[in-house]
This record gives structure tokens, sequence and C-alpha cells, in this order.
């Protein structure tokens, strides 16, 4: 009898125990790209915000409660993306992560709206805060704030008459494309040659050819990282000596170590930099790189600060709510000085979009060096 | 003018390596009616294992070519045929070794994320990466030696096809595999040989492809597709038909891109291909194959 009964209490003990840890536990769905076209981008997003996760956890967590990532590969599949979501949406968390690629953002955005739930995206593609949705957040600029900036640049600084627009033919190379061409002409720039390039594409030879075609005075190159750099790689051999100009991408310190010096000179626009004369930001840099052996690029930052929103956010509401979390969120400002982990001074206006200062930089001596610091817009 | 060459030396130079590709499928299909649906990632890893010798095993770059070609031996032409090809081979039809084929280049394709990363990796040229200009034209060294090796490895295996006892006992192995055991011919044996040159010739195209391409764990994607595409297209029945597919869809994509549209690049390829299925199934250079019951 004594022997049931202290089986009986042990029992009671560990259930209570196990009830006790997963009320102290949050879990929220972190739904990015680890496969697919996308799981260079899901690895940086992924690897940073793992970084987050521990540091929020070892001080307590938000509000009290530790945090725990489930992972969610999307496969790069919008499809895919769509399904996990719904699937995570069931378990009622406080806020959904991910995913990085416009094109799953676009397939996804909706049902967080339903379910009331803030999504913190990857995803830059302009027409995703232009839907309506009270509910996503961005972690960058969106291409409807940058490519004004660089259109601007274009104008301004480089003083185009004509720019060749080369793109990649998927959700971020066309929400770029559609954000830059009326912003170029609305500053007098004609457009020379408008090329749609293949993600995954490795000869770059025939676009090259008609950019050279073009004879425009400057080209404005919006590929991903390894598509970036096979281009200029062309470039270089086909002897294009106008100035090649991008956002984020095009700078990035992967393009820079892949292309070597077919990158040098290459200008452009940079929302977000491990290489800008901010303490904070080159800290998470070192870190990232002590810890991971690589230079994290936007996306490490972007996955970074991710859960740094959600935590202050949930601290201004005073609970961990997700309609309560996305009320917080809007219109909110983060400064490092009140969240040291947002690195850079933040505000999320109603639709989601993200303030903040951005950079012009050029890559000098294998390095992205930033010439100009640009304010935030608001 | 002068952008037409370029435009046809850069195409010949990836086609090359397409065609490669694509006598992988030709070949393994004559020993042993396989259709090898990783062949694509089989052209992707062998540069890893060059990458592994360089930094995991601290190898100069030149035996670490070697090693890759011994890995990829051992991996792609012995292991696979007697760990996947030899249990499923005409057993249940052909669709086990299908699916098994495919899922061999899901393995290949994590497995090698997994252990390498998901990101691109430079890679290092065996050819000197000197840019000439001839009539206007510049093209790289690099570029020029790609073509030169891909051409000359071809022409080996075609003269060892034709000239050697050896080549002679495989293209009878493929026309005939009964009546070439009744005359001797160790059928097996030449099945092996396939398999071994395949892996050898993914491991080259491999080793030229990846300073161009990166080295990249989803490299092999494209690549198989295309080369599948330019093997249909010469003709899935004859080496020299690979070949001539290789090349004309490397060209035929540039082309495509500047005097088409670049948009609909990769539809042009594929529009190819259904014209030649709908009115030369047999491909281009390809033998027509009698069926009877």
């Amino acid at each position: 009898m004594q022997r049931r009964t202290f089986v009986a209490a042990l029992g009671g003990m560990v259930l209570m125990s196990t009830v006790a840890s997963a009320q102290d536990t949050i879990k929220i769905p972190n739904i990015i790209e680890l496969s697919g076209g996308g799981a260079t981008v899901g690895a940086m997003w992924k690897n940073a915000s793992t970084m987050a996760l521990e540091e929020i956890n070892a001080k307590g967590g938000i509000l009290g409660k530790k945090i725990q990532f489930d992972y969610i590969d999307t496969g790069s599949d919008p499809g895919k993306a769509r399904a996990a979501i719904q699937k995570a949406l069931d378990d009622k968390p406080i806020a959904i992560f991910g995913p990085i690629y416009s094109g799953s953002v676009n397939a996804t955005l909706k049902l967080t709206a339903e379910a009331e739930t803030p999504q913190v995206i990857g995803g830059e593609a302009g027409n995703l805060t232009a839907q309506g949705s009270k509910y996503i957040f961005r972690t960058s600029f969106g291409q409807n704030v940058s490519m004004p900036k660089i259109a601007t640049y274009l104008a301004n600084d480089v003083k185009a008459k004509t720019v060749a627009v080369v793109y990649q033919n998927n959700d971020f190379g066309k929400g770029g494309r559609n954000a830059i061409i009326p912003e170029l002409e609305k500053r007098g720039i004609k457009v020379a040659a408008d090329l749609s390039t293949e993600p995954g594409q490795a000869d770059f030879a025939a676009d090259v050819v008609k950019v050279k075609g073009a004879n425009a005075d400057a080209i404005f190159v919006y590929l991903t990282e390894e598509e970036s750099a096979r281009f200029l790689i062309e470039a270089k051999k086909q002897g294009i000596n106008k100035p090649l100009i991008g956002e984020t991408t095009l700078l990035g310190q992967k393009v820079i170590d892949l292309a070597k010096d077919a990158a040098e000179g290459v200008r452009g626009h940079v929302g977000l930099t491990v290489d800008a004369d901010i303490p904070a930001v080159q800290d998470f840099g070192k870190r990232f790189e002590a810890r991971y052996k690589i230079k994290p690029d936007h996306n490490g930052i972007k996955g970074y600060i991710a859960l740094y929103m959600i935590k202050a956010a949930a601290e201004k509401a005073g609970k961990l709510e997700p309609k309560a979390i996305a009320n917080a969120l809007r219109g909110l400002t983060i400064t490092p000085a009140k969240e040291p982990g947002i690195l850079i001074e933040a505000s999320w206006d109603d639709t989601g979009e993200i303030d903040r200062i951005s950079f012009l930089a050029e890559v000098k001596g294998g390095k992205q060096v930033i010439s100009k610091t640009l304010p935030k817009l608001k | 003018m002068a952008d037409f060459i370029q435009l046809v030396v850069s195409g010949l130079a990836t086609g090359a390596i397409y065609a490669l590709a694509a006598i992988g499928f030709t070949l393994l299909w004559q020993t042993s009616q396989t259709i090898n649906f990783a062949q694509g990632e089989f052209v992707m890893v062998p540069a890893f294992f060059a990458l592994a010798g360089m930094t995991g095993m601290g190898m100069p770059f030149s035996l670490s070519v070697l090693f890759a070609i011994t890995c990829s031996l051992a991996v792609l032409g012995f292991a696979f045929k007697y760990l996947i090809v030899d249990p499923l081979i005409g057993q249940k039809g052909t669709l086990p070794l299908v699916i098994s084929t495919i899922a061999v280049a899901l393995l290949l394709k994590d497995g090698t994320k997994e252990f390498y990363s998901a990101e691109g990796q430079r890679f290092p040229t065996l050819l000197p990466d000197k840019l000439i200009e001839v009539l206007g034209v510049r093209v790289s060294l690099a570029q020029i030696g790609v073509l030169v090796i891909a051409v000359s490895v071809i022409a080996l295996l075609q003269w060892f096809l034709a000239s050697t006892r050896t080549g002679r006992q495989m293209q009878a192995t493929a026309q005939n595999p009964t009546v070439a055991r009744i005359l001797g011919i160790s059928v097996e044996r030449m099945i092996l040989y396939a398999f071994l040159i395949n892996a050898g010739l993914a491991a080259i195209a491999s080793l030229l492809i990846s300073p161009i391409y990166l080295a990249k764990f989803s490299n092999g994607e494209v690549l198989g597709l295309t080369a599948f595409v330019a093997a249909i297209v010469g003709g899935f029945n004859q080496v020299r038909g690979a070949i001539a597919g290789g090349l004309l869809v490397g060209v035929l994509d540039n082309l495509a891109a500047v005097y088409v549209s670049s948009r609909y690049r990769l539809a042009v390829p594929l529009a190819l291909l259904v014209v030649i299925i709908l009115f030369r199934p047999q491909g281009l250079l390809g033998r027509k194959e009698e069926r009877s019951v």
C-alpha cells in the first residue's frame, strides 16, 4: 500500500513538474527556408535567432516565461509555408516568425491576419505591407522604402540619366523591379534595359551582352547573393566599366567573398550591415562570426532582432497575448538604450513597415565601406 | 557579330558541361537501362569531396582533385551500382529504380547541405583565369580550357568505345547483353565500367563547372534537368547525341536570352524538347529502337 502511494505521489510530481515546465515555456514557430533555394538565408536567420533566444532566456525570458523555437522548414516553397503556418496557428502561438522569402510571406499573411497573430517576416517585397494586414511586421526595409533611396542615389550621386535594370524572376526580384522603375522615371531617369534573370542562373554571358548593348550610364543589379557574384564576375570578364549599383545583397560580404575583385567598386544602399559604424551591431557580428565561423549578413541581423521586437512589444503590452503584442508593436519605437538587442533604433507604423537609419556603401579592398548614413524617414 | 560570337563561345563552354552530364544518362541507360535522376547531384558532389579534402584534411588543391575523383569512383560508381542499382534492377520493373535514384538525389543534396552548409562556396579553378580579347570577343582562358578539356574527354571516350577491345565489349553489352554474354563478354563487368565512367565524367564536369557555378548543394537541380533535356534532344541512346544535345542546349540558352527574351530563356530548351519528342522521338542523332512482344 505504501509503495502504491509512493509511486502515485512520484507520478503526480513528475506530471506537475511537466505541466509547470510547459506553463513556463512559450513556443514560437520559426517557419523559415531551411532547404531549397532559400536555405542560405534560412540558415543565417536561424543561427542568429537562436543567439537571441539564448540571450533572452539567460536573462529570464519574456515576462518571466522562457521561450522555445519550433523551427519548421518551408522548403522555400510558398505552399509548404502556408500549410506550416496554418498548422502552427492551431496552437495559438504568441507570434510567428518567418518566412523570409517574399513569395512565402505573400502566401501566408492572410492566415496570420485572420488569426490576429503577429507575424515577424524577413520578406522585402513592397506589396507585402500594402495588402491590409495589421499583423505583419518587417525586420528590414520593404522595397517601397529602399528603392526610392536607391533612385535618389542614382539621380543625385551617380548622376545617371539612363539605367539598365537587372532583376531576378521571383517575388523578391520582380518586387524590386516594379518598385525601382517608377522611382527612376519620377526622377527623369530613363530605363535603358529591363532584364529578367532566373534564380539559380549560372551563366550570365547573355545578360551582360544585353546590358552592354543598352549602353546605360549605370547598371542596377537586384539579384540574390550567389547570382549577384556570378553576374559581377561575368561583367568584369566582358569589360563593363559603368557603375554597378545595388541594394543590400549586391554589397554583402558573401558576394564580395565569392566575386573577389569583380566586386570592387560596386556601390549602393544597404539597409542592414554588420560593417555599420555602430558598436552594438559590430559586437553582434563578432559574436556571430566567433560562433558560426561566418560573417552574418542582413538576414542574420533580421533573425536576431525578431525576438527582441516581440520582447519589447510584449513588455509594453504587459501580457503574452498575440493581439496585444501586435497592438503594442504598431507605432512602437524601440531604442537600443531600452532594449540593446534591437541593435539600431527602429520604429514600426500601422502597416508593419519598419523605419530606421540606413547606409550608402561601396566595396573597397574586399570590404564593404560605409560612405554615408541616411537618417530615419520620419 | 562580336556579341554573337561571345554568346556562342560562352554557350559552348557551358554546353560542354551539360554534355558530360548528359553522356552519363546515355551510358547508364544503354548498359543497364537505368535512368539516373541523381545525375545532377552526381555532378554537384565531387566538388565537395575536393573541398572536404582541402579544408578538412589540409590537402593541396591538386591532391584534392585526385581525392575527389577517387571518392566519386568509389561512391558514385561502385557504391551506387552495388548498393542501389543491382538490388533493384530488373526485379520489379524500372519504377523502383527510378524512385530510388530520386531518393539518392535528395540524400546527396541534403547530406551535402548538412555536412558542408547551405552557402555557395568559391571553388578554385584548374585553369588560369586570364582574359583574352580576340576580334572584340572577351573570353577567359578558363572558359576555353573548360571547352577544350570537355571536348578532349568526350573524344577520348569516343575513341575508347570505338577502338579498344573493352570499349567494343561495352558497345556489344549495350546493344544486346544476351548475345554479348553468349560470346563470352563479362556483361557485369562492362556494366560496372559504365558506372565508373559515368562517375569519372561527373567528377570532371564538377571540377570544371564549380569555379563558374560556385560549389553549392542545390547545383544539381538545374544541371540534372538540363542534362536530361540535352540527352533526350540529342538522342538518349547515343553518346554522340548527348554531346550534340548538351552543346545545342548551352548555345540555345544564351541566344534565346538575347534574341528571344530573357524572361523565357528556360522555356526555349523545353519547347525544343517538346518539338523533338513530337517529330523525332529518338532525338536528333538517336537511333530508333524497335520493340516487339
